[in-house]
């Protein structure tokens, strides 16, 4: 279990970057202590009573806003979802001024997906309510990272371990577009991991051994070769025409997680995925499937009381009486 | 409010440099008529008026071969006389002006007009630079033979490049014919393609697309080697990447007419202050690595960067106040030029007289235009200035209508006191 004093006092989760190991573990604690409440019969507490959430979403997400907008009412709070599409943003309206419209309905949080990166920080910058990161662009998603934590944090009896120290983790794919890539490489970098990039070189970030310290592998069967965790990331199906490689069956040929591949991590490796998944692209069914490996519903479960536990926290940090 | 029109005017005991005679004394200057008649020691003639330069520099209006001025069309960004005034402000008397305007500056109509405009505000002399292809295109070659008749001075597609080596060589052959520069905006748009910051590991920790160096680099090469086979006049615009300034201290040493101006803030800043998202350090070329920042900073030391240019892109606030790749390009450079590239002269990168050079007479020799001199006979076009009086950049007080500089809140070293054009006095600090 992450242990450290705990901390927070932030006024937004932005990404995972500048977060101290002591603010990680609060959240995990604040979340592994709030789950409790997803098993009861009566899903509901009054935490978050007469406070307003609202989900702005500029980019399509049922999984992340779903996981948002319970979380939000397990804790009684007013939960608006406001969908822009693409099509709104061409008649004209800025970023900016849907927000300060709804900052004017004096919400307590906001929670932002964005395909741009950058665009939670800017809004940040600009206005005064609290901004929880839920996607931007392909710079963070803080709460994917906290979630994958929290997932390998439960697991670390049966990986044989009680910390992240020196734990090696392969984060698997196109972590050049991935968020989920780059928060959580941070994030485990904080917590003491060892992090390795695998994937082809056209999907890599520049430099990225620079960038995040990570090691880069092209070779999956290197990259996997002795590792505690695989995390396999999502392809976009936008990039899989767009020249990053030649076609679907040569990337499942050379970067898919097949049984055979996985036989080269650890044996008690687990393997991890954001979703949604696509099977038999980036990843076999049969593995995807396989309840000793796979902890993907997992993730799942601790998406929801990691997204209670910050909606608490910035909440909390912001108790006016 | 100060008599503009006086016909006898003496700038009095400044340390006057100027560069295009390797002059660097205390001296006074006498103006009669709009033209520089004495350097020397001079006796205020009975009824003259005197500009007291005592502990100040004099120095030629400066000559910045690299702005834009949006108009005709994007008079919401800045008009020719907003863009004139903050020219003035910076002690800048000539400025070239880029053609991506709307209709962009492909034809003598155009060109008419910026010129009449920027007469009417009278605070500037401005230089149109054509169109090397209409419409910007990069596919068919503009009039540059009439434009040039017109008023054009040098010829670009700046804010695109001419992507197509083939036009490219016929830009350069045909501009043989009227010995005309042709200034690229060098960037392979296939390798910048969705890029909004320079790759390298800010790029990639920011989640931004980066624009390689190379993207720079390799049309350089590609002109270098034209510039090679039709014997062309080429500079690289607002060059930022390190392996670029190579190439062309390469062509020069080699002989080719190969030259290039560097930008203040590619001198001065880095990749690293788009930690943070804010759109005013979006440009193109991106903010580089500090390597590439320090090939600039030797290129100009060694010579191979002749002039400095700030490549001036006035924006609404609403095309900044946004999501990053969303912004658009570009920052104001016109008020900060003199004190930033004193900062080369503090740092030891080169000495004054060599940094004025870049400011004045190199510039106005590379368009072939009058002006950059102090030389008697020459228009009185004339900077004052105090080059160690500290001021911090604040967006509100500057000139003109855009407000985009990525130095805001940046404490600066070098005020403009006085700007003369032909003469006339067209700024006073704190006026
Ligand atoms: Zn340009």
């Amino acid at each position: 279990m992450i242990s450290g004093h705990s901390t927070w006092n932030r006024k937004h989760l932005l990404g995972m970057e500048g977060l101290s190991r002591d603010e990680i573990s609060t959240l995990l604690e604040t979340a592994a202590s709030i789950r409790e409440i997803n098993r009861r019969e009566i899903k509901k507490v009054p935490t978050l009573r007469g406070r307003t959430v609202i989900n702005l979403f500029y980019e399509n997400s049922t999984r992340t806003r779903t996981s948002f907008e319970l979380a939000g009412k397990r804790m009684s709070a007013d939960v608006i979802n406001v969908s822009v599409a693409t099509s709104s943003v061409a008649k004209g309206e800025t970023l900016y001024d849907t927000m300060a419209n709804l900052e004017a309905m004096n919400p307590d949080v906001v929670v932002v997906r964005h395909p741009q990166s950058g665009a939670n920080e800017f809004l940040a910058q600009h206005l005064d309510t609290a901004i929880v990161n839920a996607g931007d662009g392909r710079h963070e998603h803080p709460t994917q990272a906290l979630l994958d934590i929290l997932t390998i944090d439960d697991n670390l009896p049966r990986l044989g371990r009680d910390n992240f120290e020196g734990m090696e983790v392969a984060i698997c794919g196109d972590s050049l577009h991935s968020r989920v890539a780059r928060s959580n490489a941070i994030a485990l970098k904080t917590l003491g991991a060892k992090v390795r990039f695998v994937g082809p070189p056209t999907l890599m970030p520049t430099r990225a051994e620079e960038a995040f310290g990570v090691k880069v592998y092209h070779d999956m069967d290197e990259g996997l070769d002795g590792v505690q965790v695989v995390m396999m990331l999502r392809l976009q199906r936008e990039r899989m025409s767009g020249g990053f490689f030649p076609s679907i069956r040569e990337y499942f040929e050379f970067w898919g997680l097949s049984r055979s591949r996985l036989a080269k991590a650890a044996p008690e490796a687990i393997v991890m995925h954001p979703g949604p998944m696509n099977r038999g692209v980036e990843i076999a069914s049969d593995v995807a499937d396989d309840p000793d490996r796979a902890v993907i519903l997992e993730q799942v479960a601790n998406g929801l009381a990691v997204r209670m536990a910050i909606l608490y926290r910035l909440c909390a940090g912001r108790r006016k009486d | 409010m100060e008599e503009n029109e006086a016909p006898v005017t003496l700038i009095k005991g400044g340390r006057v440099v100027d560069p295009a005679a390797s002059f660097d004394a205390t001296a006074d200057l006498l103006i009669v008529d709009g033209v520089i008649r004495e350097v020397g020691r001079v006796d205020p003639p009975a009824g003259c008026r005197v500009i007291d330069a005592d502990g100040l520099t004099v120095a030629p209006g400066l000559v910045d071969m690299h702005v834009h001025f949006r108009e005709p069309g994007f008079e919401y960004k800045e008009t020719i006389a907003g863009g004139s005034q903050a020219a003035a402000a910076g002690g800048v008397t000539s400025v070239a002006a880029m053609p991506n305007t709307a209709p962009a500056n492909d034809d003598p109509s155009v060109t008419g007009y910026m010129l009449q405009k920027a007469r009417a505000a009278g605070l500037v002399n401005l230089y149109p630079i054509g169109a090397i292809t209409k419409g910007l295109k990069g596919k068919e070659l503009a009039e540059m033979g009439l434009q040039q008749q017109a008023g054009c001075v040098a010829f670009s597609d700046d804010g695109y490049v001419v992507m197509d080596s083939g036009v490219m060589r016929r830009a350069m052959e045909y501009s043989r014919a009227f010995g005309a520069l042709i200034i690229q905006h060098a960037e392979d748009s296939g390798l910048s393609c969705g890029g909004c910051m320079n790759e390298g590991v800010h790029s990639s920790r920011l989640g931004l697309p980066g624009i390689p160096v190379e993207s720079e680099e390799v049309i350089v090469d590609r002109d270098i080697r034209l510039a090679e086979l039709t014997g062309g006049r080429y500079h690289v615009a607002h060059i930022s990447a390190a392996g670029a300034v190579a190439a062309v201290a390469a062509a020069r040493k080699k002989g080719l007419q190969v030259s290039c101006e560097a930008a203040p803030h590619h001198f001065t800043l880095t990749d690293e202050a788009v930690v943070g998202y804010d759109a005013n350090y979006k440009m193109s070329p991106p903010l580089r690595s500090g390597i590439d920042r320090n090939a600039i900073l030797e290129g100009l030391a060694r010579g191979d960067i002749t002039a400095i240019a700030t490549d001036h892109a006035p924006h609404e606030r609403d095309s900044k106040q946004v999501e990053f790749c969303r912004a658009a390009n570009g920052v104001v450079g016109l008020e900060t030029l003199l004190p930033l590239s004193l900062d080369l002269v503090r740092e030891g990168v080169l000495g004054l007289m060599e940094t004025l050079a870049c400011l004045t007479c190199n510039p106005a020799q590379l368009l072939g235009i009058d002006g950059g001199t102090l030389g008697v006979g020459a228009r009185a076009d004339v900077v004052v200035f105090d080059p160690d009086e500290a001021w911090v950049v604040d967006p509100r007080r500057l000139h003109g209508t855009a407000r985009n500089t990525c130095f805001a809140g940046i404490k600066v070293r070098g005020r403009v006191k006085k700007s003369l054009l032909a003469g006339r006095i067209v700024h006073s600090d704190g006026r």
